[in-house]
């Protein structure tokens, strides 16, 4: 609990950067963006999760937990991108969506 | 709680087991004997295999965290079977190509471990488990779209699945949150009983719904499914069509059917609208396609839309169609994808146009490439024709007739763009006709296995009955 702070104003926080996140992932040029787009909805939740769990179920701790394994798994998902981001970069020389496409419809 | 009722995870452990010793290989095995990984793999699956269809003990483990019924352990074999027949088709791609980059063991392996994720996510009993089985089920997958590594085409179609999944995750996640702050608890036993139709509820739900919406490739989230299948290895992208969607549906089914089942009046309208877009852009999508893997990933699309239907009414009938539709998908669509792959690792070629003459040169190919379009389709004799009946007898037991005659117009529409494969391979002639060739064994087997499947299981109707009594058990 912080003093003066409802949910109210925490959550309005995380469900802007939730779509900054998706506004993000939509607009940018590249990869790297992208996966920091991704990044910043995943931290989105890990907040709601806290603060749910802090300010309306404070007697249990499922909500901590569950921030913790997504905090994880993140990790995990940008390991990942980053590796298969840095193999692309060895064929073409960019990490450019544009100069990243050659499958089309 | 005793030492024995670990048995209950008995498919994650044998896996969990067959990955450890892969491991083992890996270190022991020489490095000019590499190539006797792909034999020990399959045998060491093989027996997996086997050793689900033992007699199953049911219950939940961890405080209710995993829990396992009679339709989780038939579908985990389900998943098994489909997981060892690509397993058989894909041996002589692994052993010619990826064997030689000294590469063959992480590949089995990802993929045991992408199907370890399944397993748990098709037996969670909370939103942490069911969340860990679904990144487990997907990072792995992402590793292995982007395995050849000399391919531009490949790392695309990697980077597209890793992104597109981790935003589907996240969305997901921010929908259960919401789910967890109207509940109360993530324990799907719990959700259950506390959830209520207040705005912030349905506003989680369909943030969640969006999440496992991409997993199956429902129509607005459908986009990256074209380009990965196209770059990904094709054992790859046939993983993905069958047995990672087959998993996904499951699991939204009982998520639907249990947990989210006050909403019904809500997801009911959700997945009547996404069935008709997802059939109809899937299918008309499908239509100018040239490239086959491009083609069987509209096609794909299109099957999930149909799979919707099964979902509608949301009883013990639903279940036991969509469960009977994905058991015929995985045999049709593995023979597809099987035959794409033999032609693709003896020739290269993946255009609609080099099939043309194929039957005067490959008749056997030919024949196992029509029976697994008749059965996507819907032909009669053939396996898919009951599976679709099915779904659309359980769609019109709720009073969908309209839903039922789009679907129909679909199959219709469906129905020319799979013949003009088959009209390619039987009528058309050609100049540059793939020329003959010799499968290896497992190739043979696995393409056997898959057309015996398409003749038989349609029209084994115990099968069906015996579906139908395994659903109740999730209720």
């Amino acid at each position: 609990m912080i003093e003066g702070i409802t949910i109210y104003e925490i959550l309005t926080v995380t469900t802007i950067l939730f779509f900054i996140g998706v506004y993000g992932f939509l607009t940018r040029k590249n990869l790297i963006s992208m996966l920091i787009s991704v990044e910043l909805i995943l931290n989105a939740s890990v907040v709601n999760f806290v603060v749910i769990n802090k300010y309306l179920y404070p007697d249990m701790l499922q909500g901590v937990f569950f921030s913790i394994f997504i905090i994880a798994v993140a990790a995990a998902e940008t390991a990942l991108a980053v590796s298969i981001i840095i193999n692309l970069y060895r064929q073409i020389s960019s990490v450019e969506v544009k100069d990243t496409e050659v499958m089309k419809h | 709680m005793d030492f024995s009722s670990f048995l209950l995870m008995r498919h994650e452990i044998i896996l969990l087991a067959v990955i450890l010793l892969l491991v083992v290989a890996e270190v022991s095995i020489s490095s000019n004997k590499k190539s006797s990984v792909v034999h020990l793999a399959i045998f060491l699956f093989g027996i997996h295999t086997i050793a689900g269809f033992f007699k199953p003990d049911y219950g939940s483990l961890f405080g209710g965290m995993f829990h396992t019924n009679a339709l989780i352990h038939f579908f985990k074999n389900v998943l098994n079977i489909g997981v060892l027949i690509l397993l058989l088709q894909s041996a002589d791609w692994i052993e010619e190509k990826i064997i030689q980059q000294q590469r063959g063991t992480e590949f089995f392996m990802l993929l045991f471990s992408s199907l370890l994720g399944m397993y748990f996510m098709i037996s969670a009993g909370d939103f942490l488990m069911f969340y860990l089985g679904l990144e487990l089920s997907m990072l792995p997958v992402a590793a292995l779209a982007a395995y050849e590594t000399t391919k531009r085409i490949s790392s695309e179609s990697g980077i597209k699945l890793i992104l597109s999944a981790a935003l589907a995750s996240g969305v997901t996640l921010f929908g259960v949150s919401m789910l967890y702050a109207t509940s109360g608890s993530i324990y799907f036993a719990d959700i259950v009983e506390a959830i209520s139709s207040d705005n912030l509820t349905i506003l989680g739900f369909v943030l969640f719904f969006a999440g496992l919406g991409f997993k199956i490739s429902l129509v607005p989230f459908h986009l990256w499914t074209a380009d990965v299948y196209e770059g990904a290895p094709i054992s790859i992208a046939s993983y993905l069509s069958v047995i990672s969607k087959g998993a996904a549906v499951f699991i939204l089914m009982i998520l639907l059917f249990t947990v989210l089942k006050p909403l019904m009046f809500i997801w009911e309208n959700m997945v009547y609208i996404l069935a008709v877009i997802t059939m109809f852009i899937g299918n008309l999508f499908a239509l100018r396609q040239q490239n086959m893997k491009r083609f069987l990933a509209f096609s794909s699309i299109a099957q999930a839309g149909f799979i919707l239907l099964g979902l509608i009414p949301g009883n013990a009938l639903g279940t036991a169609t969509v469960v009977y539709f994905v058991l015929i998908y995985v045999f049709s669509n593995l023979a597809a994808f099987g035959v794409v792959q033999a032609i693709s690792l003896h020739t290269g070629k993946e255009q609609m146009k080099d099939y043309e003459g194929l039957y005067r040169t490959n008749p056997n190919l030919s024949l196992v490439m029509m029976l697994a379009l008749f059965s996507l389709a819907g032909i009669p004799p053939v396996a898919g024709f009951f599976g679709k009946f099915f779904l659309f007898t359980a769609a019109a037991s709720k009073g969908y007739y309209l839903l039922v005659f789009l679907a129909v117009v679909n199959v219709t529409i469906s129905l020319y763009y799979y013949l003009l494969v088959v009209r390619a391979m039987f009528l058309r002639q050609s100049e540059t006709a793939i020329p003959y060739f010799k499968s290896k064994i497992y190739m043979k087997l696995g393409l056997l296995i898959t057309a015996l499947g398409i003749l038989v299981l349609g029209l084994y109707s115990p099968l069906y009955d015996f579906i139908h009594e395994l659903s109740n058990s999730i209720f």
